[in-house]
């Protein structure tokens, strides 16, 4: 029973773990360029969860002064993580536009094929 | 101006943030180049009046917004700071002259502007990271510099500098996103951003039990030791030097990788303090076998390639090894040497870098064998080369020789004299390394490609033989960078203890 009580109350963290090995693992297993992208986009996207899970309480508001509300979620993770997101664009964008240029330049995007190619890069 | 005074810190990051836009605009290549020019000789008088007011008065604390720290972001500059702000600002200043016809030659006419955008807001990252005291804000400038250097290097002329600008985006983004995640345990534990602040929280009674403090210790580590490319972490590092733009890989490996140690140093020294990180944890042994390993095996690397740019770029890992063994040896001695090292490389390997794009600028390559004879044709340029060259060695009246020797008293201080020993090999494979390429540029007969070639315009041979000049005035008069650096490793060691 201890141990439900533990996965449960820790289950936000567990997920947020989950995503980021399991981005990490596709960006080191996969060759094909574009999958590594998408795992480093699981990856960062993880790390955002990390940071909203403990700044959101149940049941509070966004930081609004009025007598009505008591409970506040902390809104500044919220807006780290905005930042942290339009990062994450950005990359993800320049990371697309860099493996459409490969492909014009080599024929293709899978990893081993263009080091094939190269002997060293 | 004493208002504008004031807000010196900031103007580090705003004025090339809107050079950079400016140059965005103007779209033309020597009008780019010109503003380029102005912004990056404007940076290292802001940050050498910065230096003097810290030298002068101690830390500077700039409330952004006028948002009191720990809520607002605060910039502070100490002398860590101030010191790496002149580093970076004057690397920049040595290179922008030079950069005209470099990258006129190595860059399409309407891709230029782009490059001196990229190039500014490079700089507006690197300059951020260094003046900011918000750990986030790290992060935001982090991104802002890495992302622009991606640029940088796939704007090389080779199809290859596409694919070393994708590894080194996969690996630099997993670098900074490791980095995001130390900050966020931190910010669990302690409920702060401001670096003081949370070094002030993270009492070292509290922390040395706490599990969530020494994974965020790890992560950061880890994430920043990508960005400087720490062996066995710097896989990116070659090809990225390798296939960038002449210009970038000087300016790159002049401050981009001095940067990241520099963030290192604020990680281990200014937030956790030397009893969690050197008493707690065993970062000091990590860090010292990690260098230690980057000494022989980059150096033994850089012996046998053929592409003179990828002999650096291997040296570059070797010398990085060098000043993460000062960080390792946690005394002030050998915080000194890798202190005074950052600044010293920056300096000798800018102006070797610029003596290769100088070449390059001649005879559009830079294998081995083409340089045959390039010395005798090229006399200045090649003595810039030799000059670097000797001070990676760390031959006496060098910049080098003044590192090493405090590295070593470093070592002897804490009586692990076998570190000494390695310290005098590693440069001895140096010798073969550097004396390689010697040989070849002065010793042989001109042949092929090296036959016509002449030195480059003043505009460019200006700026290398300054800081070669540079390399030999640091190696004689030890007293004006090392005694900075000696102060700044006081400060570091006793600031915490």
């Amino acid at each position: 029973m201890r141990y439900v009580n533990e996965f449960a109350q820790h289950y936000n963290y567990i997920v947020t773990i989950f995503l980021m090995v399991a981005g990490l693992y596709v960006v080191i297993a996969r060759g094909n360029m574009i999958k590594k992208l998408i795992g480093l986009s699981i990856f960062q996207t993880s790390v955002y969860l990390l940071y909203i899970e403990p700044a959101k309480i149940l049941g509070g508001t966004a930081p609004i002064l009025d007598p009505a509300y008591k409970v506040y979620s902390n809104p500044l993770p919220h807006v780290l993580i905005l930042t942290a997101i339009v990062v994450g664009v950005a990359t993800l964008a320049l990371g697309l536009a860099l493996v459409v240029r490969i492909d014009e330049a080599y024929g293709t995007i899978e990893e081993d094929e263009i080091f094939e190619r190269e002997g060293d890069a | 101006m004493s208002k504008l005074a004031e807000h010196l810190p900031i103007l580090q990051v705003v004025v090339p943030l809107l050079g950079a836009l400016l140059c965005a605009l103007l779209r033309r290549g020597t009008l780019a180049w010109a503003l380029a020019l102005a912004v990056s000789w404007i940076m290292p008088v802001i940050a050498i009046l910065l230096l003097q007011r810290v030298l002068d008065g101690g830390a500077i604390s700039y409330r952004l917004g006028g948002w009191a720290p720990p809520w607002g972001i605060e910039y502070r500059v100490d002398l860590l700071s101030a010191f790496v702000l002149v580093l970076v600002t004057v690397v920049g200043a040595a290179i922008m002259p030079f950069a005209r016809r470099s990258v006129a030659h190595e860059i399409e006419g309407d891709k230029q502007a782009w490059f001196y955008t990229m190039y500014l807001l490079c700089l507006t990252g690197l300059l951020g990271i260094t003046v900011t005291g918000d750990a986030f804000n790290i992060f935001v400038f982090l991104e802002i510099s890495s992302l622009s250097t991606y640029v940088l290097i796939a704007m090389g002329k080779d199809r290859r500098a596409l694919l070393a600008a994708y590894q080194y985006l996969i690996v630099g983004t997993i670098g900074a996103t490791f980095y995001v995640i130390g900050v966020g345990l931190l910010y669990l534990v302690t409920g702060s951003l401001n670096i003081v602040d949370i070094a002030a929280r993270l009492a070292p009674a509290a922390a040395e039990t706490s599990r969530p403090v020494f994974a965020a210790l790890a992560f950061l580590t880890v994430g920043v030791s990508l960005k400087l490319a720490l062996f066995p972490l710097h896989v990116w590092l070659p090809g990225a030097y390798a296939h960038a733009p002449s210009v970038a890989t000087a300016f790159l490996a002049g401050t981009a990788t001095k940067v990241a140690v520099y963030v290192l140093l604020r990680l281990i020294f200014s937030i956790f303090g030397v009893a969690i990180a050197f008493d707690t944890l065993p970062v000091s042994e990590v860090l010292l076998t990690l260098s230690v390993a980057a000494m022989f095996i980059a150096s033994i690397l850089a012996v046998f390639e053929t592409d003179v740019k990828r002999v650096l770029a291997y040296s570059s890992l070797g010398q990085i090894g060098y000043i993460t063994l000062g960080i390792g040896l946690a005394n002030v001695p050998g915080l000194t040497g890798g202190i005074v090292h950052l600044f010293n490389h920056a300096l000798m390997k800018t102006a070797l870098f610029m003596s290769l794009g100088a070449i390059v600028y001649r005879i559009g390559t830079i294998k081995l064998a083409d340089l045959a004879g390039i010395g005798r044709q090229m006399p200045l340029t090649m003595a810039v080369f030799v000059v670097g060259g000797l001070a990676l060695v760390g031959v006496p009246g060098t910049a080098g020789f003044v590192s090493k020797w405090y590295l070593a008293v470093g070592a002897f201080d804490r009586g692990w004299w076998p570190l000494v020993f390695l310290i005098l090999v590693t440069s001895l494979i140096a010798v073969v390394y550097v004396g390689r390429v010697v040989e070849v540029a002065w010793f042989r007969e001109p042949s092929g490609f090296a036959a016509g070639a002449k030195d480059p315009p003043l505009s460019m041979l200006l700026p290398m033989l300054a800081l070669a000049a540079a390399t030999i005035y640091f190696g004689i008069d030890t007293e004006a960078s090392a005694a900075i650096a000696r102060r700044v490793a006081e400060g570091l060691i006793g600031g915490l203890k």
